[in-house]
């Protein structure tokens, strides 16, 4: 599953490890977070994400 | 008129030309008792450079200041490291007047100061790692993105070990003194500890691995310039110990008690859950909203393992003092707390679990039932806050014998 990376603070997203804080259990593709979920780091919306 | 402002000489090339400002207590909600600098930099290269300006109102404090040096117009490059305003502010009348042959910033720095000031001057985008010759020595630059604003980045002097940290390291702190070993001991770890409370905790994970990537570049460094306070050239090792201690955020035997009262039944509650804690060995800091400002209170967080906090039910909600410090704390993601919330009310009570709420969406653990009471505490109810105050301590006892 492809990482993606918050264009803002530089963050990635990775699947197989998921976002523990937000709720995201590992194995979520970045298509499947859903549409609130915002980076950990900064705080940005989805949008502002790209695949890496 | 003569010239009273002076540049500071702080290492072989470099000279601080910032500002002083004395009387500044309110930095956008975070109170600065010691008022603060904006710390410009001057490096004396064959290319002159500017690190940074400051806030708009001191353009002329800094000008002076360089001027003590060399005529202004002769800086060629100016470097913005952190677009914020109180370093930025007089970039644009600066570039006017000086005429500077280039201005340098991060791409999102090139970004945000277009996006403040909306003219045509045109900053160069420099990468991380990209290294810049002012010919006779070169800087190096480090993105350092949320540390503490996205466009942030460090440049580094190897000719005189010298890294520039933009508002890394730094502290509001108003003084003559331009190192921090002229700075009493207390003084300088209450106030950095302050601003990284106030200012880089929410990026505390950010902060572990920009601390693991400066000491990969295998960079010298023997002096710390930061954009506020006071220039470290001794022991850099402590104030780095420290952001890594800060940022590693482990529980402490520390609890805060936070709270706002109406008519002192809340504080007593307080006062049980307090008196009990320490009972249990815990070390308590009790504030009461009505008396203390948000920024003591994440100062006080900062290294403490428990959050516990009360308020009175106001017309179905927490009292506003309680609702501006929660908000606070809330952004500012204090993390590895355990907590509990209290309250008394006069007939609907929804204060506590509001409270509960807002401790969850923290991310607090939530270890011991709440407590709230109708009206004023009687003895049960402050048993029951003893037994919430026990609780806790055991919670967070175990957490730290568990972490060790």
């Amino acid at each position: 599953m492809t990482k993606y990376v918050c264009g803002v603070c530089g963050y990635v997203y990775d699947p197989d490890k998921g976002d523990d804080d937000g709720g995201i259990p590992a194995g979520t593709s970045f298509e499947k977070l859903p549409d609130d979920w915002a980076c950990p780091v900064c705080g940005a919306s989805k949008d502002e994400f790209s695949p890496e | 008129m003569s010239n009273i402002y002076s540049a500071i000489k702080i290492s072989d090339h470099v000279y601080w030309v910032g500002a002083i400002d004395w009387t500044i207590r309110d930095f956008h909600g975070y109170t600065t008792p010691r008022g603060s600098t904006y710390n410009a930099y001057l490096i004396m290269a064959d290319k002159i450079t500017l690190i940074d300006t400051v806030k708009a109102p001191f353009k002329d404090e800094m000008l002076s200041r360089i001027s003590s040096v060399v005529d202004p117009s002769k800086i060629k490059y100016i470097i913005s490291n952190h677009s914020e305003m109180d370093h930025s502010g007089c970039l644009p009348e600066v570039i006017d007047m000086i005429k500077p042959e280039k201005v340098f910033a991060s791409a999102i720095g090139v970004k945000t100061l277009k996006e403040l000031f909306h003219n045509e001057h045109e900053i160069i985008p420099v990468a991380d790692g990209e290294r810049l010759s002012l010919g006779n020595m070169e800087l190096t630059f480090m993105e350092t993105r949320m540390i503490h604003w996205p466009d942030s980045m460090f440049s580094y002097l190897a000719k005189d070990e010298l890294l520039f940290s933009q508002d890394a390291f730094g502290m509001h702190l108003a003084s003559l003194e331009r190192f921090t070993d002229e700075i009493p001991q207390a003084t300088l770890e209450y106030e950095a500890a302050t601003y990284y409370a106030n200012i880089v905790l929410p990026y505390s994970a950010v902060v572990l691995k920009a601390l693991d990537k400066v000491s990969a570049t295998g960079w010298k460094i023997n002096i710390i310039a930061p954009d506020h306070g006071t220039v470290w050239r001794k022991d850099l090792g402590k104030i780095l110990e420290l952001y890594s201690k800060w940022a590693g955020q482990k529980p402490t035997v520390k609890a805060v008690v936070v709270y706002a009262t109406m008519w002192h039944s809340t504080e007593k509650m307080a006062g049980a859950i307090s008196e009990a804690l320490a009972g249990e060995g815990i070390k308590v800091r009790l504030l009461s909203m009505n008396e203390t400002h948000r920024s003591e209170v994440v100062y006080e967080v900062l290294n403490a393992g428990a959050l516990i906090v009360g308020s009175s039910t106001l017309n179905n909600n927490i009292l506003p003092q309680m609702a501006d410090v929660m908000t606070y704390l809330k952004g500012l993601k204090p993390a590895n707390l355990i907590g509990a919330a209290f309250g008394s009310y006069g007939w609907s009570g929804e204060s506590v679990r509001h409270l509960e709420e807002m401790l969850k969406e923290m991310k607090v653990e939530i270890a011991a039932p709440s407590v709230s009471t109708k009206h004023v505490p009687d003895t049960a109810v402050l048993a029951k806050c003893q037994e919430l105050g026990k609780t806790i301590a055991a919670s967070l006892l175990k957490r730290i014998n568990d972490t060790r």
